[in-house]
């Protein structure tokens, strides 16, 4: 078993109780005497508040209580964020939970109602009178930094939250001597999540206690214990963060967000448990957004196609205020990442972090990479074009060659192993590449607008070190932890930090302790995202789960393997060096009929008749892993899309990804991961943004309004892979929850304008709707 | 003002006084243990609250409950029979046609119309029959293989049916 348990594409454990309804999301609980919140949020995207007349809301039926901000001013600290980033001059300004004074973005909370019923909760916010002074707003991220720009925060001149830099090699020196430059200014879109279910918080305080339950819909309930606490003042050992079901989260739910801490304040102040549940409209308005940068970057190179330089200035848009790990996004996993997969001499980046009258920004499945990869990817498109080479030739003649143990790049990071020419010449094989470059040409003859796309990719995953957490200001560690308890039949329960929702590590992880100590995947139970029966961990994002949390797991896998050996040799009466172990099964070498189960052993542990001497009762170990360096999956992919001149529109016909997580525990999760991701950078290439106008209002207000992918607009996505483990991890696994984001939308942008070269056209601001295809084409006169 | 409704959801009478403003997916979720149809917006994009009403399926947020007095509800959570799982749930399982599980009981009501009207669907019909659902974590794949994979399976089983 154990040998074939590990990388089969078994069914999931998770999936009974979702396809019959019976898991419980946080919108699904219900307590006695529960009642609902609803926040009053602004309207405007910049205004001081001069009055708030709570008085008609507080009398309405049903309604049992209205904070304004002056109540919870002194009830609840500011909202921190968690990333004080070292060397960039960070600011961070105040973050009230609820505004007071001045509202800084479409969906700052004003006031929270607390009614019997939901229904009667949302009648009462109309009934609150606001009077706002309304002010000159600004949401486009390189605006906000311009001298005359209306100024959101005191104290912050410019609306500069940050700068950071990073360079490496003479970037000067690269420019100088470049044969060839090509520049592009770059609009990384703002996104909006749009995980499924949209957050939810439950709160039960027991004022006799002074204890706290918190339901929430969070990607990390450990982190949201740890700032709840601070926030709330509700000592740590007394509040309890459960994550029930969660229904997506892409980085939307690291946040612990305003109306979290406010629900807490109702339910203390009540002493009734209260629920709030955000509607989609204000889920677009509050919950984080993603990407919002604008990129300045130019590439040098040789005329031979190698490049010796990349130099950017990105403006980041920031929202409002500092999510809790937005100023470590288009920082540290953004412009660490410049270099990719290529090897580049030199390097240089500035990232200016900007402070906007829009909604607060955060990580968003990729977070910080795809925005990289997209400018590096980009441009080696146009350094192909300029010189007339096949973009394959040119990613082939500076892709790093395989290596397996650690490589440096100018960037200052160590990557972990690579083989980056092996995915790409997989992916090119089976696109059958040059075939596709002549059908291009052939339809080219015909009238018709064939693109084939390309990118690589390497990103950075399984945060990673705590060393290098605190070194770059993460305000918390990144190991992961795992404890595994055997019970006297043999079946086991793993008890795990990191907190799925989705992704099906109650499955893998599953399918690595059987594979580990040879029980049925079937055996193990997985317990994740309850603070109080859980231990530490640092939570899902990042893709770091598997990478991290899993490696936690195997190594106490492998204590318990080691005790169940030393219990064996004891009941074998056999030297602990004599005993082989097979498939669960522990026996004298050449003795395999005769061995013990690791069931057996279980029950011995647990009933403790005749253990070895000096060896503890009970069949349980935990580790706390802290991982040596990140891990750096990596892969290719490639896209081919029709473009129609006359319409504008584009047909995706094809989408192949290579992919390389290192080995796959579970080959089937493993490619849906891939086709979730890669679908997510199709939708920022194709059809996704949140626009905001002049006034700062969000335009792409409601489902209506934002243009998520659907089943009728894809193609079946092909999806490969090559296995290149990490050197430094016990089974080798590096992360596979973000690639096919990373990956795609440059892969989609590249082919679409591929489609368009001979149209004149080498430039269109994403989303790639049809209008702007059309636009540009006609802009272009090529057609 | 309420006025009285009665609702057949899986097979039970519920009867009660309701607000008329009330939709029919508050209705269901705030019974007992009947939780599984979920909101996903507000403005009847995502097809999260899909459930059966007399047998066709309807986005239970565009439907006041008022509205469905005197019809018959099938639910997720009703949908399996005798303990045994719906083709559509066994194959969404098999396929792994769900993530984090949000939009599946949409989803699969979704399928259930799709196949309902068109028993042996193309991808490409399904891929249309599902425009109308959104899901964040699948990018529909595994979702279009699942119910092909039902399509299969029920329509061998009515061709057993039939030759037994
Ligand atoms: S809740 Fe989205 S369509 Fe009904
Ligand atoms: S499985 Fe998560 S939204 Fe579809």
């Amino acid at each position: 078993m154990s040998s074939k348990i590990f990388g089969s594409g078994i069914r999931r454990r998770e999936d009974p109780r979702l396809v019959t309804g019976g898991a419980a999301y946080t919108d699904d609980i219900t307590l006695p005497g529960m009642v609902y919140a609803a926040m009053l949020r602004s309207p405007h995207a910049h205004a001081r508040i001069d009055d708030v007349d709570v008085s008609a809301a507080a009398a309405a039926e049903g309604v049992l209580a209205v904070y304004p901000g002056a109540d919870t001013e002194d009830a609840l600290q500011p909202v921190p964020t968690a990333w004080l980033l070292p060397d960039s001059d960070l600011q961070v300004a105040p973050y009230p939970a609820i505004a007071k004074d001045t509202v800084r973005y479409v969906g700052d909370i004003v006031a929270v109602v607390v009614a019997e019923s939901r229904y009667q909760a949302y009648d009462a916010l109309d009934l609150i009178a606001v009077d706002y002074d309304p002010l000159p707003a600004v949401t486009h991220p390189q605006q906000a930094t311009e001298p005359d720009a209306p100024q959101l925060h005191e104290g912050i001149s410019g609306n500069q939250a940050l700068h950071w830099t990073v360079a490496g090699g003479d970037i000067d020196a690269a420019f100088a001597d470049a044969e060839v430059v090509v520049k592009e200014r770059i609009v990384q879109q703002r996104l909006i999540p749009n995980a499924m279910e949209t957050r939810a918080a439950v709160a039960q305080y027991r004022q006799a206690s002074g204890e706290l339950t918190f339901w929430n819909t969070t990607q990390n309930p450990h982190i949201a214990r740890f700032i709840c606490s601070a926030v709330t003042g509700i000592p740590e050992d007394r509040l309890r963060v459960i994550a029930p079901e969660v229904g997506g989260g892409f980085g939307s739910k690291i946040a612990v967000y305003p109306a979290d801490f406010v629900t807490i304040f109702c339910s203390m102040r009540l002493g009734r448990p209260v629920k709030w549940t955000e509607t989609r409209s204000e889920n677009y308005q509050a919950t984080t957004h993603g990407r919002d940068h604008v990129q300045e970057v130019e590439l040098a190179a040789t005329k031979d196609g190698k490049i010796t330089g990349l130099r950017c200035t990105v403006w980041a848009g920031l929202g409002a205020y500092l999510s809790t790990a937005a100023p470590g996004i288009p920082t540290i996993l953004h412009g660490l990442m410049l270099s990719g997969v290529y090897d580049i001499p030199a390097v240089k980046e500035d990232v200016f972090g900007a402070y906007t009258n829009a909604t607060p920004v955060e990580a968003y499945r990729g977070a910080g990479r795809p925005e990289a990869t997209f400018m590096l990817e980009r441009l080696v498109d146009k350094l192909a074009n300029e010189l007339e080479m096949d973009p394959a030739e040119v990613r082939r003649r500076n892709l790093i060659p395989r290596f397996e143990d650690g490589h440096d790049v100018i960037t200052g990071l160590t990557y972990d192993s690579g083989d980056y020419p092996a995915a790409l010449d997989k992916l090119l094989d089976h696109a059958g590449y040059d075939d596709l470059r002549r059908q291009q040409a052939e339809a080219r003859n015909e009238g018709r607008y064939l693109g084939i796309g390309l990118s690589t990719y390497v990103e950075i995953c399984g945060l990673g070190p705590s060393q290098v957490a605190g070194a770059i200001g993460f305000q918390g560690g990144l190991w992961e932890s795992a404890i595994i308890r055997f019970h006297p039949s043999g079946k086991v329960h793993v008890f795990i930090g990191a907190s799925p929702h989705g992704q099906g590590e109650e499955t893998t992880f599953a399918q690595i302790v059987a594979s580990e100590v040879g029980v049925s995947p079937e055996d193990v139970r997985v317990f994740h995202g309850d603070t109080d029966n859980t231990p530490m961990g640092w939570g899902t994002y990042g893709s770091r789960t598997t990478a991290v949390g899993g490696a936690a797991l195997a190594l106490t896998a492998r204590k318990i393997k080691e005790k169940a050996k030393i219990v064996a040799a004891h009941l074998l009466e056999a030297a602990v060096e004599d005993i082989d172990y097979e498939d669960g099964n522990f026996f004298v070498k050449g003795s395999p009929d005769r061995g013990k189960t690791i069931q057996d052993i279980a029950l011995m542990a647990n009933v403790s008749w005749d253990m070895p001497e000096g060896v503890e009762s009970g069949l349980e170990a935990s580790t706390f892993y802290d991982p040596p360096n990140f891990t750096f999956p990596f892969g290719a992919h490639l896209a081919v899309v029709e473009v129609h001149p006359q319409t504008g529109q584009v047909k995706l016909e094809r989408y192949i990804a290579v992919d390389d997580c290192g080995p796959q525990i579970n080959p089937v999760i493993v490619a849906g991961q891939v086709h979730g991701g890669v679908v997510q950078g199709i939708g920022q290439a194709l059809w996704e943004e949140a626009v905001y106008d002049d006034s700062g209002q969000l335009v792409t207000g409601t489902m209506l309004d934002y243009a998520m992918p659907r089943a009728d607009r894809l193609p079946e996505i092909e999806v490969l892979s090559t296995v290149t483990p990490s050197p430094h991890h016990p089974i080798g696994v590096k992360g596979i929850g973000e690639a096919g984001t990373i990956a795609s939308t440059v892969t989609v942008y590249n082919a679409v304008l591929d489609a368009l070269q001979p149209l004149g056209v080498d430039s269109v601001a994403m989303p790639l709707t049809p209008e702007r295809v059309w636009r540009a084409i006609q802009e272009s006169g090529g057609d | 003002m309420k006025v009285p409704v009665s609702i057949q959801i899986n097979g039970r009478l519920y009867e009660s006084e309701v607000e008329p403003r009330k939709l029919l997916v508050h209705f269901i979720r705030d019974l007992d243990n009947l939780t599984g149809t979920k909101v996903g917006c507000d403005t009847s994009q995502c097809g999260a609250c899909t459930v059966l009403l007399d047998g066709v399926a309807v986005k239970s947020c565009t439907c006041l409950a008022v509205q469905a007095d005197g019809a018959e509800v099938t639910t997720i959570e009703g949908l399996a029979q005798n303990g045994e799982l719906h083709p559509l749930q066994e194959a969404f399982w098999n396929k792994h046609g769900l993530q984090c599980g949000f939009c599946t009981p949409g989803m699969i009501f979704a399928s259930h119309e799709l196949l309902r009207t068109n028993p042996d669907p193309t991808d490409e019909e399904i891929r249309h029959g599902l425009e109308g659902n959104l899901c964040r974590c699948t990018g529909y794949q595994n979702i279009v293989r699942s119910v092909r994979e039902a399509a299969d399976i029920m329509n061998a089983d009515t061709q057993d049916g039939g030759e037994g």
